[in-house]
């Protein structure tokens, strides 16, 4: 079997290339078959006319008849006799019984067979195109010439053909290779971009003269795409590297803390101290790590949500007192306005989300500050909403809160990596809600979450 | 010797000061900016190490506004390695720079050659007289024999080596020998200086009355 070639611009030359041999042929076939026939046409009407003279000037013999067997030469008329012999070779052969010829013109060529009833007339003999007719008063009558001189111009005519059709085959070509070429052209302009994309960086688009053609629309889509990758992996990398970031200050405290420690003798407090630190530092990892593996979770939509019937006023009661001593213990006051909003959502989700929020609105308070909750019904969406005192939320850094390892002071003294509210809009959009966050110049910060009822 | 660590996370500037102490230097510790900036500021350093990410003021700011009226050796620490960080580091004045986390004894190597540098003193050795001083082990040998000093009677000998030539007012020689914690009014200091001499010999050590004590060159 024949492997066609791969290349896009090979094949459209081996298509075009094929379509346009098989119409040349066709042209050439017609114009040779036409020409052909025409040529023939005139031989045979001529032959026609000589046949009939033949008949005339057979039945001009007196006393012939049908029922006379020895029929002698026919009678031509001058007229007639011109038609025969002389230059353009017309001869004619006559039979009576037998597969004998009765007689023959003297140009006639040698041994002429007899015609059989029945076959087609005129027909083609070697170089030879005869007409025959069984008519009285002989048995049968033929007449030919030979074509030879017709059938070398027709020869030549197909080469003609023939070799007009290469000409025009070879322009074809060149100018198809030509054309493909030119067609091609944008999309080896996207290959080798996309090659240079693929192999050096994200940042390369695809050069587009014409956003409207077909490979136009291709480049402008695979530009966006690109831009959505780029997109992606500096996503993608930012996370990576602040995840790094974020390991490096408990590693740190792990090196520095053991390194001291090792150095010489110490005592048993000192070495208690040193483990006590390292475990803060281990289990500030730890959460660091959980954090990753459940955005990493979230992101690839990998746990499935488990949706049940719940009620954000008894998953917010119950957040608020899960947090109440911290919050006692720091002075702080929760106070609830919790309406029944029921909700078909992953409850241990949910709860996750609502500590989340509680958690902040502890650690970002001032020392004897508020935190207040409220659930309701609004409309198709239920709403939770808590909001505490404190120094509030700076303008510039409200359209990056949501974002992973975002703090607002920029410390690490919590020891919070700053995913909680990463991890809060992922579990949120899960949900097909909403959060967002409005800061109020008197440092009153409210988060509020809506999910669709 | 005596440093400033800034650093607000707690285990690790505990870490850090008592490996600091360790080594014979007094430290001073501030767990923000601000709180480091005032001390950069009002105490004359031999280094600082200062972190990058500090809430209030960061590393950043706290350099720049420490270089407008200081020139104390700081070194960087920092969580971020990229490079355009050392380079604005660097621009900004800092002397040295380290990636979190880092190796203890490379960070105290790098405090050693600070300090050297600042200094002017580009050897790890100083032989004065019999004495050989051993910056790099922080040994004092007398005629090739070891001589074991205090940490804070090497600090003494080191500080009064690498200002040999100088006189040095006490006031100094508290500044940089006595961290924040020490009770500077007491006449320690006399304690260490007379230590010293009974190890290295009397004349290491010369009092110019009035003005302070000085090694000669």
């Amino acid at each position: 079997m024949i492997r066609l070639p791969r290349s896009i611009r090979w094949r459209l030359q081996l298509y075009y290339g094929l379509l346009l041999v098989a119409v040349l042929c066709g042209l050439g076939a017609t114009a040779f078959h036409f020409e052909r026939g025409r040529q023939l046409g005139r031989t045979d009407a001529e032959l026609q006319t000589r046949v009939a003279a033949l008949v005339d000037a057979l039945r001009a013999v007196p006393g012939g008849g049908p029922e006379k067997r020895d029929v002698p030469s026919p009678k031509f008329t001058a007229e007639q006799a011109a038609l025969f012999g002389g230059r353009d070779g017309y001869y004619f052969v006559i039979w009576m019984r037998g597969e004998k010829p009765l007689l023959a013109s003297p140009n006639a060529p040698d041994e002429v067979p007899r015609p059989a009833k029945g076959a087609s007339i005129p027909r083609m003999r070697g170089e030879f195109r005869e007409s025959f007719l069984f008519a009285a008063p002989v048995d049968c009558l033929l007449v030919g010439r030979s074509v030879a001189g017709e059938q070398a111009e027709i020869r030549r005519f197909a080469l003609v053909l023939l070799g007009a059709g290469a000409v025009v085959l070879g322009a074809g070509l060149l100018g198809g290779w030509w054309f493909t070429t030119r067609a091609i052209r944008p999309v080896e302009d996207i290959i080798a971009t996309a090659e240079q994309i693929s192999a050096t960086d994200l940042s390369r688009r695809i050069r587009m003269d014409d956003t409207t053609s077909e490979l136009g629309r291709l480049a402008s889509v695979l530009n966006s795409t690109f831009s959505r990758l780029d997109a992606a992996f500096s996503q993608q990398a930012q996370f990576t590297a602040d995840a790094a970031h974020e390991l490096r200050t408990p590693v740190s405290v792990i090196l520095t803390q053991t390194q001291s420690t090792l150095a010489r003798e110490r005592s048993a407090d000192d070495y208690r101290e040193t483990l006590e630190a390292c475990q803060r530092a281990a289990q500030r990892m730890r959460r660091l790590v959980d954090s990753l593996l459940e955005l990493a979770r979230l992101d690839a939509g990998q746990e499935p949500l488990r949706r049940a019937e719940c009620d954000l006023a008894t998953i917010a009661a119950d957040g608020i007192a899960h947090v109440r001593p911290l919050a006692e213990a720091r002075g702080l006051a929760i106070s609830a306005e919790l309406s029944s909003a029921p909700v078909h959502a992953d409850q241990e989700r949910i709860a996750q989300v609502v500590t989340n929020l509680l958690g902040n609105a502890i650690e970002y308070n001032h020392d004897g500050g508020n935190i207040r909750v409220t659930t309701r019904l609004d409309g198709n969406f239920a709403v939770i909403t808590v909001s505490n005192t404190g120094a509030g939320i700076p303008a510039a850094e409200i359209p990056h809160i949501f974002d992973r390892f975002r703090r607002v002071d920029g410390s690490r003294t919590s020891g919070h990596a700053g995913l909680g509210l990463a991890i809060c809009k992922a579990i949120v959009a899960a949900h097909d809600g909403s959060i967002d966050v409005q800061s109020a110049a008197d440092g009153e910060t409210t988060f509020r979450v809506c999910f669709p009822v | 010797m005596r440093i400033l660590v800034v650093e607000d996370e707690p285990d690790l500037l505990r870490g850090l000061t008592r490996a600091l102490r360790d080594e014979g230097y007094a430290v001073d510790t501030a767990a923000n900016g601000d709180d480091g900036l005032y001390k950069a500021t009002e105490v004359n350093y031999d280094a600082i190490v200062l972190d990058v990410m500090l809430p209030k003021l960061d590393g950043w700011t706290v350099l720049e506004r420490l270089r407008e009226s200081k020139k104390t050796p700081v070194l960087m620490l920092t969580a971020r390695d990229r490079s355009a960080d050392r380079v604005r580091g660097l621009d900004l004045g800092a002397d040295d720079y380290l990636v979190k986390p880092f190796d203890l004894p490379e960070l105290l190597a790098r405090i050693r050659a600070l300090i050297r540098r600042s200094a002017s003193e580009v050897r790890t050795v100083i032989s004065i007289g019999d004495v050989t001083i051993n910056t790099a082990s922080r040994t004092v040998a007398r005629s090739g024999d070891v001589v074991a000093l205090t940490a804070r009677e090497y600090s003494l000998v080191e500080y009064l080596a690498l200002h040999r030539g100088e006189v040095v007012t006490r006031t100094t020689l508290y500044e940089h020998l006595f961290d924040e914690n020490d009770d500077t009014l007491s006449n320690l200091l006399d304690v260490h200086v007379s230590n010293v001499r009974k190890k290295l010999g009397h004349d290491f050590i010369a009092t110019r009355r009035g003005h302070g004590y000085c090694i000669e060159a």
